[in-house]
């Protein structure tokens, strides 16, 4: 048992020594520690999924959490099909993110601090993945948030860094409240919330309803909803997805391992893993294929216009995570986790190729004035390239197999599922046009930045090219473990996650299949073709189109204001309310008032009789909080009885 | 002149500390303490635990008074000391605790005043045997804490420091109303002093408010205590009251009576305003002791007085007063957003999470109550521990102001590491101890009420929100140029916090160590409840069918 331990605690070791020792003992060679424990959970894991494909599972708990009365929970381990692949995915890309980072931050005062967070980092994400229970995985869910606020907040000295950490972790808060609530749910109407009690018995629960505010509502559907609005925040969906293109203010290695690989992936793994709660409700999952759809859509148009290239990169992440919801949505839960693996590496390998790109650039991240990159890094050039022709679906490629496989059972699924099929193949073809809109402004043409920054032009050095090298190769090849038997493959990942994630029901003919393959291999050579025009061709073209829809082109500039739209309905007032009503009003004037002023209320009660009519504000809120308390309490007292 | 003070004071600390006589000195208490465990472990040593640590702080307190002023080393030195010694004797009650039983422990009784058949009579359960223990451990970190901070009437204040630590454990052990309402009263003159004396510059004005409001929320109480007195057949056993089973009408009027006292220093929305300038005003360890104690004895007052003594008023009022609890905690929680002063803004943290204590206690089942008694020991722990640290940095830059700090991580990152610590404890993150309570409270009260526990949970989103946005404006950023010569906190600073951050940590990770203490205690409490909630039903729903 105490190598699966040791998967999860080696890099919670090498944090615990770097963050103590780094800073004075380690110092510059504190990624030595870092990287042989994370080198170790790898080959640990490697040798765990050999055992699970070889059909073992593992699933046992360490040692009690917390016990108050019926409620007990541990901290425990279950290592099936759908947790192998995560262990892969997370040690891989992380070991290769370490490598990289020994370069990329090189030099950076906060060194030693950064393989830290890396160590936590790794160590919390894989406790969430090897979790056997709904609290121990809430653990993992928000010590990786916490990992995320520290390195999104790196450059602490830098305000919007420090405020995109921030925002981060308190926009994940709001998906946490309703994922808290999911959690306390199974708990109340199961009785327990380690996995296998929660699948034997969810059953149980059909047809119940609960009454909320007067209303019933089916009971499966509120916890599934509620464990999804988790998964919006943590994966970034629509109306939670603000916090993350403004993480990528942290450093570059970890917006390839934190928000694009890993963590942001983890609400999707979440779906797959409660797919015996969601099947067990068509409104939930037809919510969870709808979110995915539009979020994908949505963040892909907004990719179009950007220039930004981490910006472009992490809109595109946002857009391939509602795929991944989208398949879950249709009961595709082995399409979308074969889609988080194979999109775990193309994307990191475009974060990372961006990483270098900005490290030759002096920090640059503006498209418009970069170009002809490709003369001066072959190695990012070439990666990158790879990286786009896998996203954009181009055939043979990992993405190519892994988003066929989504977009085909879309086609087949229930009410929703031509609907997201059509949404899918769209977004498929925008995705294949902002990609290549990468390659052609940054690495052809003619190089627009200054002097300065053309002379300093290099290839990065060896720690961060053969990371990148060695995730080419992901892109390239992580899609053929699940090549469908329409091409002459046995999609074996899909019959690897059958024990798990179930058999998705599959009605349309092999025509209908050469059709929906054939449709997405057209529009992603479609939106190939266009940016070729567009970018390399006839750079004038997007000027003009830019210009004649002005009103569409601004909007998607501006993200569709929705930052905006937070700010002035939510954060504004948060603090208007704070500082001009309870502040000002409540606590200093009525309540203070009241316990100031009960004698000389008295000796002037006809007088503050007079000024109750006058309809000050703070008479509003103090008959406000009354009421509320009032009807609370009635409503309270006589739902007991 | 401030910093020419600092060190004159600072210089012979270090001096001694590296003095090779004085190092082996100190090896005299680690050797006393190895054999007083030995002797504990094999149950040697018999002494009355609870009434030693009640008045060895008091006869301390007055033994102090006989030292010269001028000595001020050995005046602090000798509290602390004293302040060790106490929660060494705190130990037995640790080790020797029968988890099994929900009866009173360590009992120790003998008459009093006999024509009033007022007892001396003390004991611990379940309930209220961990806030002795942290009673004991804060009142070390206040000595510690105030070391080089209070310079002035240094004798007083120790002396204050340990009559409160007296008071305060007398009520937790009190088994007789009157010993308990004479140790209640006894507490708020030092506590008064405290503030009065060496406070801020309001410190007048906050003292006097924390003297009326409490005094009036007490009086109240007294007159519930003759009232139980004679009802009793003239006696002040507690235990005895807990069994009396008391007519509705006048349960009602005395659950009032009590919580009036109690809700005060809790404090409930709305009598909560004057725990911001209290504390605000307050030394540090003034605040320390407020937040990581005073507050707790209203809850604990909730959970010892009103719930077994009047059980089916509190089945009654349950509602009401959970609706005031999360009324306390959007309250609380909203109004950190609107503050400028960083003691004020944990001041009304902590009503925020003191709504929480109350709403788990008054969810009246099992997981909300246990909730609500470990949510109090965390929020001592992590409210204090945010004290201390705002102490330590107001020593260096004399402000509360928090547009006053940025980007102090630079000049002290060993103390914003700490700090982040308590403030993730502060948010409830998973691993900390603030998760357990909090999240044992939101099942409590889910189970009691789906709505209240889901406007409750909106409590650590707003959470989050205010404790970031302080941590942010005091640590990242612009680096504030009056900040970068500040000195990391030294050794004594870091032994104060660390004791704290263990406890997080331990709590969150391992927090059946605590909770197993609760375990008879609250199901006891629970059983008593519920009979009589149904006995209430029973008497008047009359034959409607449920």
């Amino acid at each position: 048992m105490i190598n699966y331990i040791l998967i999860p605690v080696l890099p919670l070791a090498a944090f615990v020594i770097n963050i103590i020792f780094g800073k004075f003992f380690f110092k510059e060679k504190s990624h030595w520690i870092a990287i042989l424990a994370v080198f170790g959970s790898f080959v640990l894991s490697v040798i765990t999924f050999a055992e699970v494909a070889a059909g073992k599972t593992i699933n046992y708990d360490a040692f009690s959490w917390i016990v108050s009365g019926s409620f007990n929970v541990s901290f425990g381990l279950l290592i099936d099909q759908l947790t192998a692949i995560m262990l892969i995915v997370v040690t891989s890309v992380s070991l290769l993110v370490h490598v990289y980072s020994v370069g990329y931050m090189h030099g950076d005062k906060g060194y030693y601090r950064f393989f830290s967070y890396l160590s936590l980092f790794t160590f919390s994400m894989l406790m969430l993945v090897t979790a056997n229970n709904l609290l121990q995985l809430y653990f993992g869910w928000e010590a990786v948030g916490l990992c995320s606020y520290f390195l999104i907040g790196f450059w602490y000295e830098k305000k919007s860094a420090a405020d995109a950490g921030k925002k981060a972790f308190i926009v994940n808060r709001f998906g946490d409240f309703g994922f808290g609530l999911g959690v306390i749910m199974i708990f109340l109407f199961i009785g327990a919330i380690n996995y296998t009690d929660i699948f034997a018995n969810i059953s149980t629960l059909q047809g119940k309803t609960i009454t909320m505010l007067g209303h019933d509502f089916d009971l499966i559907t509120v916890i599934a909803l509620l464990l999804f609005c988790g998964a919006v925040g943590k994966s970034a969906q629509i109306p939670l997805h603000v916090w993350l293109p403004d993480a990528m203010e942290g450093p570059t290695p970890v917006s390839a391992l934190i928000h694009a690989a890993t963590m942001v992936t983890a609400g999707v793994f979440m779906v797959a893993r409660f797919n015996p709660v969601f099947s067990l409700s068509e409104v939930a999952m037809n919510t969870v294929a709808i979110t995915g759809a539009v979020t994908s859509l949505f963040a892909a148009t907004i990719a179009l216009v950007q220039n930004d290239i981490k910006r472009i990169i992490a809109y595109s992440t946002v857009s391939q995570l509602g795929y991944m919801f989208l398949a879950c949505g249709v009961g595709a839960y082995g399409a979308g986790v074969f889609h988080l693996f194979t999109h775990a590496y193309f994307k990191a390998l475009l974060f990372l190729g961006a990483g270098s790109v900005m490290h030759a650039m002096g920090g640059e991240l503006d498209i418009q004035k970069m170009g002809g990159l490709r003369k001066y890094m072959p190695v990012t050039f070439w990666t990158f390239l790879i990286a786009s022709l896998s996203i954009a679906g181009v055939p043979g490629l990992a993405g190519f197999f892994s988003k066929d496989e989504i977009l085909w059972l879309a086609y087949n699924g229930g009410a929703v599922g031509k609907t997201v099929w059509l949404m899918g193949t769209l977004v498929a073809g925008l995705t294949a046009f902002y990609s290549f809109r990468i390659i052609y402004l940054a690495f052809f043409g003619k190089f627009r930045g200054t002097h300065e920054q053309e002379h300093h032009l290099h290839e990065s050095p060896t720690s961060m090219t053969l990371p990148l090298v060695v995730l080419a190769i992901g892109a390239l090849a992580a899609g053929w473990i699940g090549i469908p038997a329409l091409l002459g493959g046995n999609n074996w990942v899909g019959h690897f996650f059958e024990p798990v994630l179930g058999h998705p029901h599959v009605h349309g003919t092999h025509a209908e299949e050469w059709m929906v393959v054939g449709i997405s291999i057209a529009v992603a050579f479609t939106g190939i073709l266009i940016s070729t025009i567009f970018y390399l061709w006839k750079p004038q073209i997007p000027v003009l189109i830019g210009e004649k829809f002005k009103g569409v082109y601004t909007t998607l500039w501006n993200k569709y204001y929705v930052d905006e739209f937070y700010d002035r309905i939510i954060v504004q007032p948060a603090f208007w309310i704070a500082k001009n009503v309870l502040v000002g009003i409540t606590d200093a004037k009525i309540i203070e008032g009241i316990v100031n002023g009960v004698p000389k209320l008295i000796g002037s009660f006809g007088e503050k009789l007079r000024k109750l009519q006058t309809g000050y504000v703070q008479h509003y809120a103090l008959s406000m909080a009354i009421g509320l308390f009032v009807i609370l309490t009635l409503v309270l007292i006589a739902g007991t009885r | 002149m401030q910093t020419g003070h600092d060190a004159h004071i600072s210089t012979p600390v270090e001096n001694t500390g590296s003095s090779p006589l004085l190092r082996s000195l100190l090896l005299v208490p680690v050797i006393g303490l190895v054999f007083y465990l030995g002797a504990l472990a094999v149950g040697v040593i018999k002494y009355p635990v609870l009434s030693w640590v009640i008045f060895l702080p008091i006869v301390g307190a007055i033994a102090l008074l006989f030292i010269p002023r001028k000595n001020e080393k050995l005046i602090k030195m000798t509290a602390f000391v004293l302040s060790v010694v106490v929660f060494l004797m705190c130990i037995p009650l640790f080790t020797n605790f029968d988890k099994t039983t929900s009866n009173m422990q360590f009992v120790e009784k003998y008459a009093w005043v006999p024509a009033f058949n007022i007892n001396y009579a003390v004991g611990i359960d379940g309930i209220s045997m961990l806030f002795v223990l942290l009673s004991a451990l804060l009142t070390i970190l206040c000595v510690t804490v105030s070391w080089n901070a209070i310079t002035d009437k240094v004798k007083e204040f120790y002396a204050s420091l340990l009559l409160l630590e007296g008071a305060m454990i007398g009520v937790f052990c009190s088994l007789d109303l009157f010993l308990f309402y004479i140790f209640w009263e006894a507490m708020l003159i030092p506590m008064f002093i405290m503030i009065g004396v060496w406070g801020g510059p309001n410190r007048v004005y906050a003292a006097i408010k924390f003297f009326l409001y409490t005094l009036i929320g007490s009086l109240l109480m007294l007159i519930g205590i003759i009232v139980l007195f004679f009802y009793n057949g003239r006696s002040f056993d507690i235990l005895q009251m807990m069994t009396t089973n008391y007519p509705y009408d006048m349960q009602l009027i005395l659950f009032w009576a009590f919580f009036s006292a109690f809700a005060v220093k809790v404090p409930m929305f709305p009598v909560h305003t004057w725990l911001p300038d209290a504390h605000t005003e307050a030394p540090t360890a003034g605040s320390v002791i407020l937040a990581g104690i005073l507050i707790k004895m209203g809850a604990y007052g909730f959970l010892r007085f009103n719930m077994p003594f009047f059980p089916q008023a509190t089945v009654a009022m349950a509602p009401a007063m959970m609706v005031l609890s999360v009324i306390a905690i959007i309250y609380g929680a909203v109004i950190c957003l609107g503050q400028t002063d960083l003691k004020r803004l944990i001041a009304y943290s902590s009503v925020s999470h003191m709504g929480f204590v109350t709403l788990g206690i008054f969810a009246l089942n099992f997981q909300g109550i246990q909730g609500g008694i470990l949510q109090m020991i965390n929020h001592g722990i992590v409210t204090g521990a945010l004290f201390l640290c705002v102490g330590m940095v107001y020593e260096r830059t004399h402000t509360r102001a928090i547009a006053d700090y940025g980007g102090a991580a630079a000049p002290l990152p060993v103390y914003a590491g700490l700090f982040m610590i308590f403030t993730l404890a502060a948010v409830g993150l998973p691993g900390t101890n603030g998760f357990v309570g909090e999240f044992l409270i939101l099942v409590g009260g889910f189970t009691a009420s789906k709505l209240l526990g889901a406007l409750a949970a909106t409590g650590i989103i707003i959470g989050a929100a205010y404790m970031l946005w302080l941590y942010q404006n005091m640590f990242f950023v612009r680096t504030n140029p009056k900040l970068l010569g500040l000195t990391d906190i030294n050794e004594r600073e870091i032994l104060t916090l660390l004791p704290l951050v263990i406890l997080v940590f331990w709590i969150g990770f391992y927090p059946n160590t605590f909770l197993s203490f609760m375990d008879a205690s609250v199901q006891h409490l629970i059983e008593r409840i519920s009979t009589a909630g149904q006995l209430q039903l029973s008497q008047h729903l009359g034959a409607i069918p449920r």
